[in-house]
Formats: C-alpha cells, structure tokens, sequence
C-alpha cells in the first residue's frame, strides 16, 4: 500500500508544484518508489519543473478513459530512477477526471509505488477536490501572506469533510504546514508573518520553512527540482523537510535573519 | 533602513495587523464552516414568517448552530424594532 499525499494550497502561485517536484524527488531519492501525478488539468505545468516536458505523449485522462496504459504513461525521471511522473492533459476539460477513474488509477499505482505525490491544482474546484479526495496526508503550501494563510484553512475544512478519509469516517487526513517563500529579514523588520503566527493561525504541525531565494527561479529556469541544488538554502530545506515527512526529527533552519554587520545597516540599508 | 531612518524608531509593523486581522476571519469563516447547510434557507424562511407580523431587516435574525458533544442547540436570535 503506498503512502497517498496532496501537495495542496488553495491559493495559486504559492509554490505547489516545485514542492511537489522537490518531496516527490527527495522521497525516489532516499530510494523509495515514488510517483508524482500533475492534476492540473488544462495547465500542465510539473512537467516542465521535471524537465520531462518533450517526452509527454499519453496523460492522466489517457489512462481514466481507456486510450493508454500506466505503464504506457508514467515517465520514468532520468536523474533518479525510483521516481515516476504521470503528466496532466492539457486539452481535455478538468471534468475528465472521474472519481471512479481517478480511484481506479490510485488504486493500480498503489500496489507498486511506496509514495503517490498529487499536485492539487489552485482553487477548490473539481481538480483540486480531486486531488485531495485520496489523501493520507496533506502538505498544505502556504506563503507568509494574508490572502494565503486564509485560503490554507479553507482548503483545510475541505480536507477535514470531503476527503475520502473525512466521508468514510476513517482517521483524519494528516496535515502538514509548509511555510514557503519566507523572508527572515522581513520577519524579523515586523514586515511579514512569521512561523510563530502562522502556525498560531492554522494550528497544524510544521513540516518546513522554505526561504525566499534566488535558487527556486534558477532552478525552475533549468527544469531542476530544486532539492536537487545540494547546496543551496532551499534546498537544504526541502531536503530537511523530506526527512521529517519520514519520521526524522530535524531542526528547522533559514529562519532568522542574516545579521549584517554596521556598515551595511548604515551604508545598504536593511 | 537608510542612514537617518537608523536613528528613528521603528516603522509600524504591518505583520502584527495582519496577524489580526487573519485570527479574526479565519475564526469566523471556520465557525460558519462548521454549519449545516439548510441554515441559510432557514433563516430566511424565518425572516418571512417574522415579517408577516413585524417589521424587521435582514440582519435582525441571527440563527446559529452550537454543537456539543452529546447535543445540537439551534440558536435563535430576533431583535425586534422598538416601538
């Protein structure tokens, strides 16, 4: 039986995608069997941060409706070979993933991988209800931002009463916070939230604080899942949150300010 | 911060007003999460009912739903015009 997580947010734009790309590839990495499926019907998009884009030729909704095998589908990624991706369609309309279809794709891919990733399109819509309805565990994306910590919790209700787990009044979906696009600095001058009120906010456990860096456009630019730049902060911190995500304890890092020196306070500013 | 602003207090933070102002939505949005979903509909079939005999405004019946661990009050609220 795999592991079925949602990388989910209800806000657009927040980090959903390169979160998925980066714990998919973190968790094949740490030799697990994973496979990552984009729900984001009509906006495939993980493709791209997998560098798999040019290799897509049968999808999600080719498999729900008969036209193509998984095997036929699912893109085997060629940096780590225990990892999977099964591309959205980016014809078709989002109403091709059936409840049904989308449970008897689940369902095959279970009884072979260890971890299933979804990445849950933005909105509450059709695709992203799918997305989460299979879920053991949720990693709701969120940034230190007003409008996105309040579309979290109601992204959070729906996880709480139409998930599948939520309907069928089995144990509830475990959820987990991921603080992305944190900048420190900002915290730290009182002009963003901090962990400390987000989590005080949405009342779910910390999984990770990604910091607002440079590295996620780069690698993005590249196709490279970002957990993959070993050196880099947002890397480390994915990296980090893969490890807790497996029951390790680590200290979160990255999440206090860079002290500058006088000079640089007086003469750069910050 | 530039040279002069070094010297001056700090500017008003804005993450504690968001803070604020988070805790106060997100609490009323998950309260009314946690509603039935004919609530609504009864509320204004109340505020007709209620019409036929006084006249009151939309934001005078107040209906909410508190669940305890054994039992479900419905509660109802009019506040009526004075005379």
């Amino acid at each position: 039986m795999a592991r079925i997580i949602v990388v989910t947010s209800g806000k657009g734009g927040v980090g959903k995608t390169t979160t998925s790309a980066s714990i998919s590839t973190g968790l094949a990495k740490r030799g697990h069997k994973t496979v990552v499926i984009d729900f984001d019907v009509g906006l495939r998009n993980l493709d791209l941060i997998m560098n798999c884009e040019r290799r897509v030729v049968y999808d999600f909704v080719n498999v729900i409706q008969g036209e193509a095998s998984l095997n036929q589908a699912l893109i085997r990624d060629k940096r780590v070979d225990t990892l999977y991706i099964l591309p959205a369609s980016q014809t078709r309309e989002k109403e091709a993933l059936t409840r049904e279809g989308v449970e008897r794709v689940i369902n095959e891919l279970s009884e072979t991988f260890d971890y299933i990733v979804c990445d849950s399109p933005a909105g509450i819509e059709h695709g992203a209800l799918m997305a989460l309805y299979h879920a053991d565990e949720a990693i709701v994306v969120t940034n230190p931002e007003v409008s996105s910590v309040r579309d979290s919790d109601r992204i959070l209700g729906i996880l709480q009463s139409k998930s599948r787990r939520a309907e069928m009044g089995l144990d509830p979906v475990k959820e987990h916070l991921l603080l992305t696009r944190y900048n420190p600095d900002r915290v730290s001058k009182g002009e963003m939230l901090s962990v400390g009120d987000v989590e005080e906010i949405l009342a779910i456990p910390l999984l990770g604080v990604i910091p607002e860096s440079q590295v996620v456009l780069n690698a993005s630019n590249q196709g490279l899942p970002v957990i993959l730049e070993e050196g880099s902060d947002a890397g480390q911190a994915y990296e980090d949150a893969v490890a807790r995500l497996l029951g390790e304890e680590r200290e979160h890092r990255f999440m206090t300010a860079q002290k500058k020196g006088f000079f640089t306070r007086m003469f750069k500013g910050g | 911060m530039s040279f002069l602003d070094y010297f001056r207090s700090k500017k008003n933070a804005s993450a504690s007003v968001a803070k604020e102002r988070l805790q106060i939505i997100v609490a009323h949005e998950r309260g009314q999460r946690e509603q039935p979903d004919y609530l609504p509909q009864l509320q204004q079939e109340l505020l007709e009912v209620i019409r036929k005999y006084v006249q009151i405004s939309d934001d005078m019946v107040q209906v909410e739903v508190d669940r305890n661990e054994r039992c479900s009050v419905l509660e109802l609220n009019v506040t009526l015009p004075e005379k």
